[in-house]
């Protein structure tokens, strides 16, 4: 190669603010940050001055690719938004598209999306906690959680066939019903879950290292928050129960008993904590779903968009032709635009869709969490220890799926 | 959301916005470029429209004006979501900026800038996000080809 590669970032410091700071690239490929992107700090020994927060490192044309695809064919794309909890991803899209459509799904299947939402919520929080947790040396801790996550990775692809990204949502239902003794494994996991939570509990809440480096940094107030678009566990971490579950109830949520966990002060510590008690809250949510859980059909009656049955497709003519408008043509969705939100693991997550008519989107659009989330990052990280970026940045949780499409 | 408090915000709103129409569950109010940022104002200072969801825009490609910039807020107090639509044409895409109001539009309208090429007249730092530094065209457009490669590092031969 001739010539050098041009710098694919420019930073926004025109110079240094004085002579003897120093001006430092942490990632975008960093041993101690999950995720890529890029942080240029100017620190003054180890104070952090400013910062300047780069993502685009995991761009690959998510919302270019979706206007080329049928709406059925966007959900595997979708899963690998925020691939820690590709569930909720998948049910967002569908529910977007379902209004579009006018489709009421069915009891089981609002059931079923509601559990397993807050399986998936378990998921995440399981994994940001973890790897918080390592980030600081507590191995054991790490090792109890994520042990626990790969039961539910186990236990979900025997439901769903993936381990992370499972592609079972469909639009006016779901991909198949709950196998034999799902839910039976579902209870025994979540009676394992408690007893390890509880040992991490015991571990670091009141360990004198975790609570020196998390008490009081990171802090950010509620209006801040808001006024950098945070939501989800950021925002109510800053004492302020703003949760889309209670607000503007979806699927069952309006039907079950749960609270929402907020925290004092909005610092790394509460947001520990907050994560830390929204998945007993999800544990406790799965649990009334699993008794509430009615028997039916998972899938609507809609020859717009649900599959026929594969016998009736080699049986019979019409089903054949519908099996194949289906794949070939996509469901057919009226024009029109509609925006969903549900509350994902980091925050609100909300599919713009744009429809002009026919089996393709004429747009998707994303309005990721993590994205916002790094839009404001430099308000946690500014004045704080360079040590400090790491748990700040861990409990942001920013997953670059979803953060840069 | 409770069906009487959004009628009576709807009726508040609708003299301070203009005509609006309802949209799956959603107020929308489609916009002159000069009315935005007025608009907003009114949302953010009279209905507590406080949280700024999202700014993206919609290429009509063949149609007057081309571009549709579609802002969504989200008012923690009412709990109720609005939609502005403002319609720009391709010769000058540009509207106004929210940062002075909003410090979340800072990077949102960077991404939008990336994609369609928007410009946010007030938005300082208008620096590539998703995309690197010297990317040529706005990926999003609908005249930019699906195949198109912009190689930073060249390919290996």
């Amino acid at each position: 190669m001739d010539t050098p590669l041009a710098n694919p970032v420019r930073s926004i410091f025109e110079g240094k603010l004085r002579d003897d700071t120093v001006i430092v690239n942490i990632g975008p490929s960093h041993p101690a940050t999950h995720g890529t992107v890029q942080i240029i700090a100017e620190l003054d020994g180890e104070r952090v001055l400013r910062t300047d927060v780069h993502c685009g490192y995991l761009h690959r044309g998510f919302e270019k690719e979706c206007e080329d695809h049928t709406w059925h064919n966007l959900i595997p794309y979708v899963d690998r938004l925020n691939y820690v909890s590709a569930l909720i991803n998948d049910f967002a899209y569908c529910d977007g598209v379902e209004q579009l459509m006018g489709v009421q799904i069915t009891p089981r299947c609002r059931y079923l999306r509601t559990l397993l939402s807050e399986y998936s919520r378990l998921v995440d929080h399981l994994t940001c906690v973890a790897a918080g947790l390592m980030e600081m040396g507590a191995m054991t801790a790490f090792l109890y959680l994520v042990m626990i996550r790969d039961y539910m990775y186990e236990h979900l692809a025997a439901l769903t066939g993936a381990r992370v990204t499972h592609t079972y949502g469909r639009i006016g239902g779901l991909a198949r019903d709950l196998p034999a003794g799902w839910l039976t494994r579902l209870e025994e996991i979540l009676t394992q879950y408690e007893d390890f939570i509880a040992r991490v509990h015991a571990l670091v809440d009141r360990n004198r290292i975790f609570i020196d480096r998390l008490r009081d940094v990171g802090v950010i107030s509620t209006a801040d928050a808001l006024h950098w678009g945070y939501t989800g566990p950021i925002l109510r971490s800053t004492g302020v129960p703003r949760d889309l579950r209670k607000d503007t109830p979806y699927l069952a949520y309006a039907e079950l008993d749960f609270d929402v966990p907020v925290g004092i002060k909005g610092d790394n510590y509460d947001r520990y904590f907050v994560r830390m008690r929204e998945m007993d809250e999800s544990v406790y949510m799965m649990r009334q779903l699993m008794d509430m859980l009615p028997e039916g059909p998972i899938n609507v009656d809609d020859r717009r968009c649900t599959f026929p049955d594969k016998t009736l497709v080699y049986s019979e003519i019409e089903s054949l032709i519908n099996h194949f408008k289906l794949v070939m043509d996509g469901p057919s969705v009226p024009a029109g635009e509609a925006y969903c939100a549900h509350e994902a693991p980091n925050g609100e997550l909300g599919f713009y869709l744009v429809s002009t008519g026919g089996g393709t989107p004429y747009k998707v659009h994303v309005r990721a969490p993590s994205f916002v989330h790094m839009g404001g990052a430099h308000r946690m990280l500014d004045g704080g220890q360079l040590a400090d970026i790491v748990p700040t940045f861990g409990s942001i949780n920013m997953i670059g799926g979803e953060c840069d499409r | 959301m409770a069906t009487a408090d959004f009628d009576t915000l709807r009726q508040r709103l609708v003299p301070a916005a203009g005509p609006a129409s309802l949209s799956h569950g959603m107020l929308v109010f489609a916009l002159a470029p000069a009315e935005l940022m007025p608009t907003v104002q009114r949302l953010k200072g009279e209905f507590a429209f406080d949280l700024f969801l999202d700014v993206t825009a919609v290429d009509w490609l063949g149609q007057t004006p081309r571009f549709e910039v579609v802002h969504h807020f989200y008012s923690t107090v009412h709990k109720v979501r609005v939609r502005l639509k403002t319609r720009v044409s391709e010769a000058d895409p540009s509207v106004d900026s929210l940062v002075p109001l909003y410090g979340s539009a800072a990077f949102m309208e960077r991404e939008c800038h990336d994609m369609y090429g928007i410009v946010f007249r007030g938005n300082a730092d208008l620096r590539p996000i998703l995309l690197y530094e010297g990317f040529v065209g706005h990926p999003l457009r609908k005249d930019y080809p699906k195949q198109q490669e912009q190689p930073l590092v060249p390919y290996r031969t």
